[in-house]
């Protein structure tokens, strides 16, 4: 392909800037876009260069050996108004080896990606490993893991991001805030990530496998602003990142979901449709202006998948991650209230309808991979089953803590040049397996509000208090939609929460919602996660009111 | 490789200006070199290393603009990485926001901002100093988890039009969370240095071993306003959004003159000029400071100049993009990228004496915008939260969830203390009467 017919824009676009990064996205080095189509190195030379690291760490002294050779390929275009601000094509490219040495473990990273470069990263992790052990008390005990020779893995993608040129990436994006634009929003900013993991891993268990995966997330803010009485509002896109190819791009009428009658609410399931959700996103936005403030008090929750599934993160994700759970994550992200201990007396951390499922398989989420940073095959596996705390998410230094032989394989590292560490999987709400569409379930709510979108959230370090906001509100009355509300914000503690959940719709309103960055670990590393649900009703909720006077 | 001299550095950028025929070129050379140790259950968890220097060239042909990167510097590479930069640039549309390059400009020395104490740090300088912190728990029979994370960079930039810059930079930051055994007490303490030579880990993890004992069955209190002291930890982490980060972060002068910002006025313009906090707030940046130096330019080549943001409570400048500055008409001032909050003489100590009834809270966690209309964040108190009553800690509380504005909080100051450095930032404790606290936490 020609770069100017690859790179090049249309006349629509004006004021690109090719710009070396975005803080928070990627770490790679800014490349020429038509770089980001090159193929992967061969397997063959990857298995080469990864036992020249095997080797030299074996030699070293270390016990147990992983490597990651790693191609991480990012591209962010970004837009507002009638502009494109900027367009980021990244390439980070490099190598990780992980050992364990003296019963620790150390980690070294090298962008020198050759035999001796290999080597000399694996002579400096076991040296690491080697000075950490000096003050180690407890040595690393790795559930067993088989060997799977060498396989490959690729995300079930129907068009590679990267492949579509750039002008229509940006075409897209400018019409959609021209429509913005046209009807009325004062400001409008509108983005495209897009990710590949060009990852391959071989460990001293016999495994050297080969993974693609890709993610791409369009997303935008529409502004509306009231200059005389100086009132602003935003309204963020519903679309959800996902693990899927530019094909999320084309809408499909099948993956359109509408919110409950009267609240002009249309969520997005395997495919997207940019221009008709922002169209309705500034229609949403200037109504934002003037809706009627909430009155605080208790009311019963109607909650759209593209909202809950940051509830879910938050109060269900977070706290049954096993690291959190032991307290290796307390001087930053925190512990957990989901103990051991707590586990053990069997107290409903839900009613009977919460059915909570981890997994790494679903076709389209972010978590989806063939096998995790240590070479774990994914699955699926229960959470909470009716209510009860069933199990946690755990790698294969932690098995051995809950008295379990393996790991359940969500052990991930953002790059080749941070060590990978227990991620959250997808983390998902089973939708009803009764028949109940979103107006059957809001027909049975006297005083309520439902709410679409994610917006504002925060809850504590062992995740029992959580206040989430979202992008547009509306108030139920007597089982009907009754106009749009604002400053509305829910607090609540995890337990109550997910204890008067009343129930979901059934699987035909079961979609993802996804984050791209959620953060974790010291040095801050970002994960892509996706979280499965219906919407979902949630009885005598504490609602306040986040207006404020300055 | 990774901490190249004055010479070596200029000697490179030179070079791939002389490669470059377009209009106009800026190179710009960023290296790190540096490591971490992290530590959980009073052993080390894992560990890390960063050794890198990267080229990033931007070549201009009228108002059209291409970058490209590479990390290696022998002549093809660097010959190569300039053409590719000018073929992005020739396909890129012109930019209605083009400004020029900048011309040469003066920056202000600031030799502190390099330590040779820093830069020297060895794999087993962590280990000792992690150790150390670790053997006080242990003795204490408490459970400590703790993050040590050190690095040494140099930033030189050069362009067609003669600017020219070059800064080394080090940094180390410490932050320990000490927990007790039951899970009921919990402490924190963080320091940051340009100069390793002042920190001291078991000094960080006494304090926060301190507090996790003291923090050991606190009672409830119901949610309300109190007159909190917000530790500076509690005002700016350098893990997380804060109260006072958030509203540093909000000067933006075009976010003010677009009309969505808590800075715009109604009918249009923006508050600068106003007074909008309490007489005794004062902010400025002055990235010569001993204590907290940092870059004289910014990534654009701005000097970065001390200046005074909030005086006495009004709002004196607005940080923007040169392109706003010049459509604007105002002064062309670039984001600060550390300050300092002017604070009394008293310590912490002195204020909780001088306190009849109120809150110590040590840190503020998850803090997260719930309206950019007023600022209002909302976030909770974490890792050592404590009643004070006729000026003595009383008894440990749980910890609260709060919905806040900095606006509003800034206009209920009591008292200021002596500021100590945060996040590279010089941050002083407040006294804040009516501070909200909407729900309690059972979190520990």
């Amino acid at each position: 392909m020609k770069r100017r017919d690859f790179v090049g824009l249309t006349g629509l676009a004006t004021g690109a800037l090719f710009v070396p990064s975005i803080p928070g996205f990627g770490e790679g080095l800014a490349v020429d876009p038509l770089r980001l189509l090159d193929a992967a190195d061969d397997p063959a030379l990857k298995k080469r260069l990864a036992d020249a690291a095997l080797n030299a760490a074996k030699a070293a002294g270390a016990t147990y050996t992983d490597v990651r050779i790693g191609r991480y390929l990012n591209q962010g275009v970004f837009t507002r108004e009638k502009q494109v601000q900027n367009i980021v094509s990244s390439e980070s490219y490099g190598a990780g080896v992980r050992v364990i040495a003296n019963g620790t473990w150390g980690f070294a990273a090298t962008n020198i990606v050759t035999e001796a470069g290999m080597a000399k990263a694996a002579q400096l992790a076991v040296q690491i490993a080697k000075a950490n052990s000096v003050v180690q008390k407890e040595k690393v005990q790795l559930a067993p893991q088989q060997g799977f020779g060498e396989v490959s893995w690729k995300a079930p993608i129907q068009q590679n991001a990267f492949m579509v040129p750039i002008k229509d990436k940006v075409d897209l994006l400018l019409n959609a805030n021209a429509k913005a634009l046209e009807n009325g929003a004062s400001f409008v900013n509108s983005v495209l990530f897009q990710v590949n993991e060009q990852k391959y891993f071989a460990s001293t268990d016999g495994s050297y496998i080969d993974q693609d995966i890709h993610r791409i997330w369009p997303t935008f803010g529409v502004t509306a602003i009231d200059r005389a009485s100086g009132k602003f509002r935003s309204r963020q896109a519903l679309s959800a990142p996902m693990g899927l190819g530019y094909e999320y791009l084309t809408p499909k009428a099948a993956d359109k979901i509408a919110g409950p009658a009267g609240s002009d609410v249309v969520g997005y399931r395997n495919s997207y449709d940019m221009l008709e959700d922002i169209v309705r996103a500034t229609k949403q936005v200037k109504e934002k202006l003037t809706a009627k403030s909430v009155v605080p008090g208790k009311y019963d929750l109607v909650l759209d998948p593209h909202h809950l599934g940051l509830t879910i993160h938050e109060s269900v994700g977070h706290p049954l991650e096993l690291d959190r759970v032991l307290g290796y994550e307390a001087n930053y992200a925190g512990t957990s209230f989901a103990t051991l201990d707590w586990k053990a007396k069997g107290a409903p951390y839900g009613s009977r309808q919460v059915n909570i499922v981890a997994d790494k398989l679903q076709p389209g989420s972010l978590g989806a991979v063939g096998y995790d940073d240590e070479g774990v095959k994914t699955k699926e596996w229960d959470l909470i089953k009716e209510g009860k705390l069933v199990d946690y998410q755990k790698i294969r230094d932690q098995a051995h803590i809950v008295g379990q032989k393996e790991s359940d394989g969500c052990c991930y590292s953002q790059s080749w040049q941070d060590v990978q560490f227990q991620r959250m999987p997808n983390v998902s709400l089973r939708p009803s397996a009764t028949k109940m569409s979103v107006d059957d379930l809001v027909k049975g709510v006297e005083k309520g509000i439902y709410i679409a979108g994610n917006g504002s959230f925060s809850i504590d370090q062992q995740r029992y208090n959580s206040q989430f906001g979202g992008q547009v509100f509306y108030a139920i009355e007597k089982g009907k939609i009754a106009g749009m509300l604002e400053d509305v914000a829910y607090q609540t503690n995890t337990l109550e929460f997910w204890n008067s959940c009343a129930g979901s719709c059934d699987a035909s309103d079961y979609r993802f919602a996804g984050f791209f960055n959620d953060g974790k670990g010291q040095p801050s590393q970002s994960s892509a996660v996706s979280h499965g649900s219906a919407t979902t009703r949630f009885n005598g909720v504490n609602v306040i009111n986040t207006a404020r006077k300055i | 490789m990774a901490i190249l001299s004055q010479d070596e550095a200029q000697a490179i950028l030179k070079k791939v200006l002389s490669f470059s025929k377009a209009d106009e070129c800026e190179a710009t050379l960023n290296g790190e070199t540096g490591g971490n140790v992290r530590s959980a259950r009073n052993s080390i968890s894992t560990s890390g290393a960063v050794d890198n220097v990267n080229l990033t060239v931007e070549s201009r042909f009228g108002k059209r603009s291409g970058v490209a990167t590479c990390n290696e510097f022998d002549d093809a590479t660097l010959r190569r990485c300039v053409q590719r930069a000018e073929e992005i640039a020739r396909l890129a549309p012109e930019s209605p926001e083009y400004m020029p390059l900048l011309g040469p400009q003066q920056y202000a020395a600031a030799p502190q901002s390099f330590a040779k104490s820093t830069a020297g740090i060895t794999p087993d300088y962590r280990a000792q100093q992690v150790g150390a912190s670790m053997k006080i728990c242990d003795e204490k029979k408490l459970s400590s988890a703790a993050f040590l994370n050190d690095e040494a960079g140099f930033v030189a930039k050069r362009n067609s039009k003669g600017l020219e810059a070059y800064q080394q930079l080090t940094n180390l930051e410490f932050s320990i969370t000490v927990r007790t055994p039951d899970g009921t007490g919990s402490g924190y303490a963080t320091a940051d240095f340009n100069d390793s030579s002042k920190f001291d880990a078991a000094a960080l993890t006494r304090i926060a071993a301190d507090k996790a004992a003291m923090s050991r069955n606190a009672k409830a209190l119901e949610p309300g306003k109190y007159t909190v002291i917000l530790e500076p930890a509690a005002l700016v982490a350098n893990t997380d959004a804060s109260l006072l980060q958030a509203l540093m972060s909000a000067l933006d002068a075009r976010n003010a003159d677009e009309g969505r910002s808590f800075l715009s006025k109604k009918g249009g313009g923006n508050k600068k000029g106003e007074k909008l906090f309490d007489e005794r707030v004062t902010i400025y940046s002055d990235p010569t400071m001993v204590d907290v130096a940092s870059l004289t330019f910014s990534g654009d080549g701005r000097p970065q100049k001390k200046t005074t943001w909030i005086e006495k409570g009004v709002v004196k400048n607005l940080y923007t993009s040169r392109f706003w500055a010049q459509k604007a008409g105002i002064p062309d001032l670039p984001r600060p990228s550390g300050w300092v909050m002017e604070g009394g003489t008293q310590s912490l100590q002195d204020m909780i004496k001088g306190t009849a009834k109120g809150i110590l809270v040590t840190r503020l966690w998850y803090i997260r915008p719930v309206d950019p209309q007023t600022l209002l964040y909302t976030g909770l108190t974490r890792d050592g939260t404590f009643y004070i009553e006729n000026g003595k800690i009383k008894h440990p509380v749980k910890n609260f969830r709060f919905n806040e504005s900095p606006i509003i909080m800034l206009n209920n100051l009591e008292a200021i203390g002596k500021p100590v450095r945060v996040g590279g930032n010089l941050v002083p404790p407040l006294k804040i009467r009516d501070f909200t606290f909407t729900s309690l936490s059972d979190a520990v």
